[in-house]
């Protein structure tokens, strides 16, 4: 705060004539400059204000992500010290009772394989409709259907579970049936044991279509911000629409395509009520599934469906444990998204074909 | 290798905007032919319409014919795609792509072309960097990303991504505008190496290196602003900048230009 003190000082003076009459303010400011040059600080409310404003705003956000860490830290530590199995690789879920059991394997592993597949859907979709919007469709087509996908945003994520589990999962029966009869040996793609309707596959499928939004508007972003001359570049060497797409506008927008997935990865992995509507939760007493056509839990649906257990700290404490790894986990893929991108920036760091110069140095001879 | 270019009667219109009007002139096979002319006469659009990357621009269309040995370059059933891989073009800023290595950057034109085989592309790509005047400077970090040689280089690098293709015509469009003194001296002297084998179009802002590297020098000039550019008079460069048939020509040569 000093340093927007030390630009106070030249203010009042700026302040003073202007309150006093004009031809009063004339004099002096005629004066003052043939006597001495005042460079001193030149500050106004407006910087002062705005520069409070934004390093208030900074600190806030550092602040809160603090506190939820520290909130989460301090609630899950006395509950782990309690835990009688392994918290990470154990799939049982006994929380409450003298001897608290708990591990988060399976949840572990159902929020990642839903969150993967859903990416793995999204991903490509959105590449294509992007680069229809930016370079294919004519400027009429091309808005609204930049609308449409933008719209899929605004679909409060309630209304997607409802419809991805009254609608939607009857519709996709026969696709995962198919899937399994096909690919039924991997245990992946295991054929399920009943003719539930919310298993993980579904889930990942609703997953992809809310994420497709972001994941769509950043690369059709970065896809638009291809320069000219690359594009050009590529279009004189006879190039068509698509080879000028490979040649100029995906290596562009590789980095920013990788930190949208990312992105659509870290909303898939704490997606919660559509997931919680969709999947149905597996027995406590059948053996664990690892097929994507059975249902499952991830870490939000699983605490989003026991809420209302929340009544001992213990209890609580191994939600939060739970909870806790969640945020380490979407904390890791933001950062592995930002170092993906900070690898791959336009112009290139890293060598990609060192090949074809051995081959020239066999020509060279 | 060479082909020679007959334009009659071209107009260009960007949307209702007629931006050049009734352009006929030819084009001799194996010379350096320069447009020199006052900013937006209209002289990079017509170079675009020569290959047909004035279509990349929206609203761009064009009357008129541009025939390269005998064929229309806008007849019906003619690939814009097809044209340009005949009548190659170097911009006014170098733009390698960004991503590619120097090599790759060469051999970028004939992979579209399907050219798969190793040691083919190899010898194209010393053989066009040879061509252009970088081989010496690059034989030894072809791996390395084009982006990270200086302006000229890179320049350089682009007029052998041109001509690794085998063109028939190199459009180039102020190829030196962006370079310093020594760059662009090194790249006058590609040109004239270059008109052994290419028919080679130039724009240029700079009299002197249209004095310098041309045989023929077409004089573009606008009556006003707002007005379509015209082609003002054409001619063997000695006689342009010695004794033009016209008077703007003269004036804009002689810095009279106002």
């Amino acid at each position: 705060m000093s340093s927007t003190d030390g630009t106070a000082p030249p203010d009042p003076p700026a302040g003073e004539p202007s309150a006093g009459e004009p031809p009063a303010r004339a004099t002096p400011a005629a004066e003052a400059p043939a006597k001495n040059l005042d460079l001193g600080p030149v500050g106004h409310l407006g910087d002062r204000l705005f520069a409070g404003l934004a390093r208030g705003s900074g600190g806030l956000v550092v602040l809160i992500v603090a506190f939820v860490g520290i909130f989460l830290l301090a609630l899950a530590i006395p509950a782990l010290a309690d835990d009688k199995s392994s918290f990470l690789f154990s799939r049982i879920w006994e929380p409450g009772g003298a001897d608290p059991k708990f591990g988060i394997a399976a949840l572990f592993y159902t929020t990642l394989i839903s969150s993967v597949i859903a990416m793995v859907i999204a991903v490509p979709i959105a590449v294509g409709v992007a680069l229809f919007t930016t370079y294919y469709a004519p400027k009429r087509l091309a808005a609204p259907v930049a609308h449409a996908v933008d719209l899929l945003a605004a679909v409060p994520s309630i209304i997607y579970g409802l419809w991805g589990i009254l609608f939607f999962a009857p519709i996709l029966r026969p696709v995962i049936d198919g899937l399994a009869d096909a690919l039924g040996w991997i245990p992946l793609f295991e054929k399920p044991a009943s003719e539930d309707l919310g298993v993980v596959f579904t889930a990942s499928v609703v997953l992809a279509i809310m994420i497709l939004p972001v994941v769509t508007a950043i690369s059709r972003e970065i896809f638009a911000q291809t320069p000219v001359t690359h594009r050009e570049g590529a279009l004189a060497l006879g190039a068509t629409r698509w080879e000028m797409i490979r040649m100029a506008v995906l290596p562009y927008g590789r980095s920013g395509v990788v930190s949208a997935s990312m992105l659509g990865l870290g909303r898939a992995l704490g997606e919660t009520i559509a997931v919680l509507i969709i999947l149905s939760v597996p027995n406590g007493n059948d053996p664990w599934n690892s097929s994507i056509f059975a249902g499952g839990e991830t870490f939000a649906s699983k605490i989003a469906n026991n809420a209302a257990e929340f009544d001992s700290p213990e209890k609580t404490g191994a939600y939060i444990a739970a909870g806790l790894v969640l945020f380490v986990v979407t904390f890791l893929v933001n950062s592995a998204a930002r170092i993906i991108v900070a690898r791959s920036t336009p112009g290139g760091k890293r060598q990609r074909r060192p090949r074809p110069d051995k081959a020239l140095e066999g020509a060279t001879p | 290798m060479a082909k020679r270019i007959e334009v009659s009667g071209l107009n260009v219109y960007y949307g209702d905007f007629k931006a050049v009007e009734d352009v006929s002139m030819t084009i001799e096979p194996r010379s350096v032919t320069a447009f020199i002319g006052p900013s937006g006469c209209g002289k990079s659009t017509y170079l675009r319409t020569l290959n047909r990357m004035h279509e990349v621009i929206p609203g761009a269309r064009v009357e008129g014919k541009v025939v390269l040995d005998d064929q229309d370059l806008y007849a019906p059933g003619i690939d814009p795609v097809a044209v340009r891989r005949v009548v190659g073009m170097v911009f006014q800023r170098p733009n390698p792509f960004p991503t590619m290595s120097i090599f790759d950057n060469v051999a970028s034109g004939l992979r579209l072309n399907g050219v798969k085989d190793r040691k083919k592309l190899a010898e194209v790509v010393e053989a066009s960097l040879k061509g252009a005047n970088l081989w010496n400077e690059v034989k030894d970090r072809l791996d390395k990303p084009g982006a990270g040689l200086s302006g000229g280089q890179q320049q350089r690098l682009c007029i052998a991504r041109a001509i690794a293709v085998e063109p028939e015509v190199i459009l180039m469009d102020e190829p030196c505008s962006a370079l310093d003194p020594i760059s662009t001296l090194a790249i006058e002297d590609l040109i004239e190496k270059l008109k052994d084998r290419f028919t080679v179009v130039i724009v240029t802002h700079n009299m002197q290196q249209a004095a310098r590297v041309s045989d023929q020098t077409a004089f573009f000039n606008l009556a006003a602003t707002g007005k379509p550019g015209r082609l003002i008079e054409m001619g063997p460069t000695k006689q342009i900048f010695s004794n033009p048939n016209e008077k703007a020509t003269e004036d804009y040569i002689t810095g009279r230009f106002g």
